[in-house]
């Protein structure tokens, strides 16, 4: 399981690089096979998504290419709604993961190591159990409400928690489901960050709890927030299984639902959804990198 | 011991939304709802459909393919990780493919699935249109819609997962055990039988364990490509929830989510085990 935990960081891609090592280069021929694997790879890579994109800009009435299809995205049937409730459940996702993991990784780091072990296990726990299980076992809870307390607060706080227009449960759900990324992407933050001798400057200094948590903790940890809210915003806008499971219309389940009638609109959707995350991740391991070098030179 | 208090709220969290639904899958996968009366009672007649039939068929189903993508693409991503490490100015190209693999790996799901349907998904696919009008050929046989179709697709995301998880394990793979092997007069396939391998060992088994869990906990790519037609656990879990017709179906499925559960807790432990035996340099 430790080795789980030590990896999991590279699952956001946005790691910091660390020197390269130089290569031999001395035995003849020995890096042919590396050319071979980049080029086979990249052409499994690279052809679908150039398929995608060909399929989507070819006019098949007229012939020639248009930008059509994309053109129409905003205006599709059911787009902005599905849309706009994916990022507003990924905006409260991050909020509510981040309030919940911040002050936890920062108490473990400081005062609670011994918990290190149990939290950091807890946090990969999802990473392999299977979504649809979880998501199973969350519906057969749900279903308590109509079966078991039916007319009690409790029931009518269940049926809040599945409201159609922003169903909080998934809310809930997601943030379980963003916890490996986040808590890797946190606590590699604080292990750099130095935060125990921070802190202890800033107590020193006769600062209190809570100021130190506003004015040294959280602008020391903000490029591993940056990541982490990225990360969970990414999972959240990707994610299918939970929401179609529970039955809920979300920005993938739209897709999904669009695909057997619009099938080159589903593709420009995937398309841009794809390449969207990918240069966002780009720039924000840019930003990491820009702010990495200045600060050891 | 008022800041075991602090770590209160995660625990909760954690008891609430992660350990109550498994706990209740497993316990509700041995009731049954009687078909005339509605009354519940403790069965294990759900637990005993998921062992035969169409739903043994799945679960088979759902571990070859898991097993064999995974070690397919542990094989071709860790080739590709070592290719991109090594490759000469690499910078670019190395974060490229590192937040390339970000994406696939984690939030490709529905997408990759209309990416390949674009691709060679029937006669629409721009690849197979091409094989067939310009090049006379055809794909073999080959369909999308099919176990080995599946694998193809899988090995999208699974690779990227092996890229991301294995990198930093061949980073730490220090230069001066190669250099110290070179001095030695060891070849290039001593070194990787004697060293690097057994160092290499454990986080390769770690991240082949990664991508089978990866790949038999799928359900977007798989629900998007193929509906209900091909024998897979979790395609089968989707269809017994949604169906209103059988009574019982419910249970049927909780079952077969349990049955997952119990399967990847078997896979852990003895994953754990290997590591217990392997881990020894790289911690």
């Amino acid at each position: 399981m430790t080795l789980l935990a030590e990896n999991v960081a590279g699952a956001g891609g946005v790691e910091p690089e660390t020197p390269q090592r130089r290569g031999r280069r001395g035995r003849r021929g020995a890096g042919a096979w590396r050319y071979a694997v980049l080029a086979v790879l990249g052409l499994y890579f690279l052809v679908p998504i150039a398929a995608s994109v060909w399929f989507t800009v070819r006019d098949r009435g007229r012939g020639g290419f248009s930008g059509r299809v994309y053109a129409g995205i905003p205006g599709a049937e059911g787009f902005a709604e599905a849309f706009t409730r994916s990022l507003a459940l990924g905006a409260l996702t991050v909020v509510l993961v981040l309030l919940l993991m911040v002050p936890t990784v920062v108490l473990v780091e400081l005062r609670l190591p011994r918990l290190r072990t149990t939290v950091e296990l807890l946090t990969l726990m999802p990473l392999v159990l299977p979504p649809i299980a979880l998501v199973v076992g969350v519906r057969s809870v749900l279903a308590w409400a109509p079966e078991h307390f039916y007319g009690t607060a409790l029931a009518e706080a269940f049926f809040a928690l599945q409201e159609p227009a922003l169903p909080w449960i998934l809310v809930f759900v997601y943030v379980v489901l963003a916890l490996p990324f986040v808590y890797r992407a946190l606590d590699a933050g604080v292990r750099g960050a130095g935060l125990r001798t921070l802190t202890e400057a800033a107590r020193n200094l006769g600062a209190s709890w809570p100021r130190v948590l506003v004015s040294v903790v959280l602008p020391a940890l903000r490029t591993s927030v940056l990541n982490a809210s990225f990360l969970t915003l990414a999972l959240v806008l990707g994610e299918y299984t939970i929401a179609a499971i529970l039955g809920f219309e979300t920005f993938p389940t739209w897709i999904v639902r669009i695909s057997g009638s619009q099938p080159q609109l589903s593709v420009a959707v995937s398309v841009l959804s794809l390449v969207v995350t990918w240069v966002l991740l780009l720039m924000i391991s840019a930003l990491d990198r820009r702010r990495g070098t200045k600060e050891s030179s | 011991m008022l800041v075991v208090l602090g770590a209160l709220p995660f625990l909760l969290y954690i008891a609430v939304f992660l350990v109550l639904p498994i706990g209740v899958l497993a316990v509700e996968a041995f009731r049954a709802t009687d078909p005339v009366t509605f009354e519940e009672t403790w069965s294990t007649a759900s637990v005993e459909a998921i062992t035969d039939g169409a739903y043994r068929r799945a679960y088979v189903g759902s571990l070859q393919l898991s097993l064999i993508t995974a070690v397919i693409g542990a094989a071709l991503g860790l080739a590709l990780a070592i290719a991109v490490l090594r490759a000469r100015r690499g910078r670019l190209l190395r974060r490229l493919v590192l937040t390339a693999s970000g994406v696939l790996a984690n939030f490709g799901g529905i997408p990759l699935a209309f990416a390949f349907i674009a691709t060679i998904g029937g006669n629409a696919g721009v690849v197979t249109a091409l094989l067939t009008d310009t090049l006379g050929l055809g794909l073999g046989g080959f369909s999308l819609y099919s176990m080995t179709g599946l694998a193809l697709v899988y090995l999208y995301f699974l690779i990227p997962l092996m890229v991301l998880t294995i990198i930093p394990a061949l980073e730490a793979l220090r230069p001066q055990w190669r250099e110290a092997a070179d001095n030695l007069g060891a070849t290039g396939w001593q070194y990787w039988r004697y060293v690097g391998g057994p160092v290499l060992l454990p986080p390769v088994l770690g991240a082949t364990m990664l991508l089978f869990a990866s790949a038999f906990a799928a359900y977007a790519t798989a629900r998007a490509l193929v509906g209900s037609s091909i024998p897979l656990v979790t395609l089968q879990i989707a269809d017994a929830l949604s169906s209103n017709v059988v009574v019982g179906s419910e249970n049927v499925g909780k079952a077969l989510a349990l049955g997952m559960v119990v399967l990847i807790g078997l896979v852990m432990v003895f994953y754990a085990w290997v590591q217990r035996r392997t881990q020894r340099w790289l911690t």
